[in-house]
C-alpha cells in the first residue's frame, strides 16, 4: 500500500472536536433524564400490576380508577374529618400517592360530621354526592335508598345523602365471633390503648369520644350491631351450623354502606368482621 | 421576532440568540462603553462603592415561603382554618385555591371539570398573571427552598473540584411537559403528581413525612452531585406550567444598560442564567429590557449585583409613581 495514495490528513481542530465530543455526550445525557423522569413515575402502575386488595376510600368516593384521577392530593378531606379516620397514600401507593384512605380498624369513618364533611371539603369531586352522568354505576354500589343516619333518625332530614356504598362489611372469621360463641363482652371494646374514636349520641351528639372511654357490659356480644350507625345495615340472626347447632350471627344488610365502624369495635384480634373495600351488594333485585 | 415570542422561545429551551437589530439608544450605549481600561475601572469601583450589601430580596423571599408553608402546617396542626389543604390544592379562609398545573393533571386525566376546580384553578392563575408566574418557585415551592441548599453545597463541591455540574437540554423540560399530559390523557392517572417533589414537601409539611421523603433525598442528591438545580431546570412542569402563565406579567426583573459594567455577577447566581443572556457584553438590545417568562423573580440577580442594573419592576405601575 503506498502512503501516498491516502487522502492528505485533515487538520486536527481538538476544541472543536471536543466541543462536539460533549455536545454528543450532553445529548445522550438529555435523553437518559428524560426517559428517566418519564419512566419513574411510571412505577406508579406497580400496585394494580400486583393486583393490590382496594383500600377503603372515604365515603363519596368515585370508582377507584376515576378516583385516583380525579383527586387532586391535597388532603383538605383529612383536615375537616372529626375523628382524624382519613388518611393520605405513600409512594409505596403507586398512583395513589397523597390519595386518601381509612383504615377502618385503626379509625373508622363513624359519620359523626353528619354531613360527610370530606365530601364537602373535596375541591375536584373525586369524592362526590352526585356522580357525573358519564360515569357509570356498578350494579350494587348503588344503595338502594338513601342511608338513614340513626343519630339524626329524628331529624327532618335523617339519611345521609350517599347513593352508593364504598365497601361492605363481611364476617370474613366467624369462629372468632363472640356473638357465636354465645359468649358475651365487657370492658372496653378494643382495650385500654386503643386510640380510635367514635361519636355516642348518648353521651354527646356532637363530640366523639374515645372509644376507651366508653366500655360495654353485654350478655351476648353485639358490639357491631350496636355501635353500627346506620338503619338496618347489620342485625344477629340465629344461625343453625352444620353441625345442627344455634348461633346468634351479626348478618349484614343492604343498607350498609361499608363505613367500617363494625371493623373498628370488633373484640377479637385480628376483627371477625371487616371491610371488603369496593365490595357490591349481590343479590340486587334488577 | 416581538420580546415576548423570544423569551417564550427560549423558556422552551432554544439558546438564546443575538439581537437582530439593536436600538440607536443602546447602540449608543454600547458604543460608549469603549473606554479606556483605566476610566472602565473607576466608573465601575465607584458604582461598587454604592451598591447595596447583603442579600435583602433571599431575605424576604425567603421569610415569605417560610411563613406560606407554616400557614399550610398550622392550619392543620392548630386548627386554625387560615389555609386548608395542600400545595396542590387549598382554601384561603373558605375560597378555593388550586395549583395549575395539577389542575391540568387531573382534568386531562379526569376528562370532567367541576365548577370548584374551576374557580381555584383561575383565582391561581390570575394571581400568578399579576406576581409573575414562575414567582410561584421560589417564593412557594418548599422543594425550591431546600433546593437551594442543594446549591450552595454542590457549589462548594464544585469549588474543591470534587464533582462537576453536568448540564441537559433545557428542551427536555418543555418535551417532558406535553408527555406527562399525554401519560395523563391516556392513563387516566396523574402520572406525575407521584413524583412532583413539591406535592410530597408539601403534604410531608402538613401531614407528617412519609417514605416519599426518599425520593425527594434522592432528587436532591442529583442536583448536590451531578447537576446544578436539575430538577427545577430541566424536569419540573410545574415551573413550566407557570412560566406560560407570566409571560405577559407586569411584575419582573428589569435590566438597565446604562448601569451595566457586565461583570456576569448575576448569572453566576442565576437558576435560569439562559434569561440573563441580555447582560453580556454588547448583547442588550434596549437601554431597558426585561428577563423573560421563564425567571423566577427569585431577586438573586438584583441583591448580587454591585451597580444596581437588575431591579424589581411592576410594568406600568412604575411609571405611575
Amino acid at each position: 500500500m503506498n502512503s501516498e495514495n491516502k487522502p492528505p490528513l485533515q487538520p486536527i481542530h481538538p476544541a472543536s472536536t471536543k466541543k462536539r465530543l460533549e455536545e454528543r455526550r450532553r445529548f445522550l445525557r438529555s435523553a437518559i433524564l428524560a426517559a428517566a423522569a418519564l419512566g419513574i413515575p411510571l412505577l406508579g402502575f406497580t400496585p394494580m400490576a400486583r393486583g393490590w386488595a382496594p383500600l377503603l376510600r372515604p365515603p363519596g368516593a368515585l370508582d377507584e380508577h376515576d378516583f385516583l384521577s380525579s383527586c387532586i392530593k391535597c388532603g383538605q378531606c383529612v383536615q375537616v374529618c372529626p375523628v382524624q379516620a382519613i388518611e393520605l397514600g405513600d409512594i409505596g401507593h403507586g398512583f395513589g400517592i397523597g390519595v386518601p384512605y381509612i383504615d377502618s380498624r385503626k379509625q373508622a369513618c363513624d359519620f359523626s360530621c353528619d354531613a360527610v364533611q370530606c365530601i364537602l371539603a373535596c375541591p375536584t369531586g373525586a369524592l362526590s354526592y352526585i356522580k357525573p352522568l358519564f360515569l357509570p354505576v356498578r350494579k350494587g354500589a348503588a344503595v338502594i335508598s338513601p342511608p338513614i343516619l340513626l343519630a339524626k333518625e329524628k331529624d327532618a332530614e335523617p339519611t345521609l345523602n350517599l347513593k352508593e356504598r364504598t365497601g361492605l362489611a363481611v364476617l370474613v372469621r366467624p369462629d372468632a365471633c363472640l356473638a357465636r360463641q354465645g359468649k358475651g363482652f365487657k370492658g372496653a371494646a378494643r382495650g385500654n390503648d386503643f386510640k380510635g374514636r367514635m361519636r355516642f349520641t348518648e353521651v354527646d351528639r356532637w363530640k366523639p369520644i374515645p372509644l376507651k372511654d366508653h366500655p360495654f357490659d353485654v350478655p351476648l356480644c353485639d358490639l357491631c350491631v350496636r355501635t353500627c350507625p346506620i338503619k338496618g345495615a347489620i342485625s344477629l340472626q340465629e344461625e343453625v351450623g352444620k353441625d345442627g347447632v344455634k348461633r346468634m350471627t351479626p348478618t349484614v344488610h343492604e343498607p350498609c354502606v361499608g363505613c367500617g365502624v363494625c371493623e373498628m369495635v370488633c373484640p377479637p384480634e385480628p376483627a371477625a368482621i371487616v371491610i371488603e373495600a369496593r365490595k357490591t351488594w349481590e343479590n340486587v333485585p334488577s | 421576532m416581538s420580546k415576548y415570542t423570544e423569551s417564550l422561545m427560549v423558556m422552551l429551551g432554544r439558546e438564546p440568540q443575538k439581537p437582530e437589530k439593536i436600538s440607536a439608544a443602546a447602540q449608543q450605549i454600547h458604543e460608549l462603553k469603549r473606554v479606556e481600561k483605566i476610566d472602565w475601572v473607576a466608573h465601575k469601583e465607584h458604582a461598587r462603592a454604592h451598591r447595596n450589601q447583603g442579600q435583602p430580596w433571599r431575605n424576604r423571599r425567603w421569610a415569605f415561603l417560610i411563613v406560606v408553608n407554616l400557614l399550610f402546617t398550622l392550619s392543620f396542626w392548630l386548627d386554625i382554618q387560615i389555609l386548608e389543604g395542600a400545595l396542590t390544592a387549598s382554601r384561603l379562609l373558605g375560597f378555593h385555591l388550586i395549583d395549575f398545573n395539577s389542575a391540568l393533571q387531573v382534568m386531562l386525566a379526569h376528562k370532567h371539570i367541576i365548577i370548584n376546580l374551576v374557580i381555584g384553578t383561575g383565582t391561581v392563575v390570575v394571581l400568578w398573571f399579576v406576581f409573575g408566574g414562575r414567582t410561584f418557585c421560589s417564593w412557594i415551592c418548599p422543594y425550591h427552598f431546600v433546593a437551594e441548599f442543594a446549591e450552595k453545597l454542590h457549589m462548594h463541591l464544585v469549588d474543591k473540584k470534587l464533582v462537576t455540574d453536568h448540564t441537559f437540554h433545557r428542551g427536555v423540560r418543555t418535551l417532558l411537559w406535553f408527555l406527562f399530559a399525554a401519560l395523563a390523557w391516556f392513563t387516566g392517572y396523574t402520572v406525575f403528581e407521584t413524583i412532583s417533589p413539591t406535592g410530597i414537601l408539601s403534604r410531608a409539611l402538613i401531614y407528617g413525612p412519609g417514605l416519599a421523603l426518599a425520593w425527594v433525598a434522592l432528587l436532591l442528591a442529583f442536583e448536590i452531585f451531578y447537576s446544578r438545580r436539575g430538577w427545577c431546570r430541566y424536569v419540573c412542569p410545574i415551573g413550566l406550567t407557570y412560566g406560560f402563565v407570566g409571560v405577559f406579567s407586569p411584575v419582573r426583573v428589569k435590566y438597565d444598560l446604562n448601569r451595566c459594567f457586565h461583570e456576569g455577577d448575576c448569572r453566576k447566581v442565576c437558576e435560569v442564567p439562559h434569561v440573563l443572556e441580555i447582560v453580556k457584553k454588547g448583547r442588550a438590545s434596549d437601554v431597558i429590557l426585561d428577563t423573560g417568562a421563564d425567571c423566577t423573580r427569585c431577586g438573586a440577580c438584583v441583591d448580587v449585583c454591585p451597580s444596581g442594573a437588575l431591579k424589581f419592576d411592576v410594568q406600568g405601575l412604575s411609571k405611575l409613581m
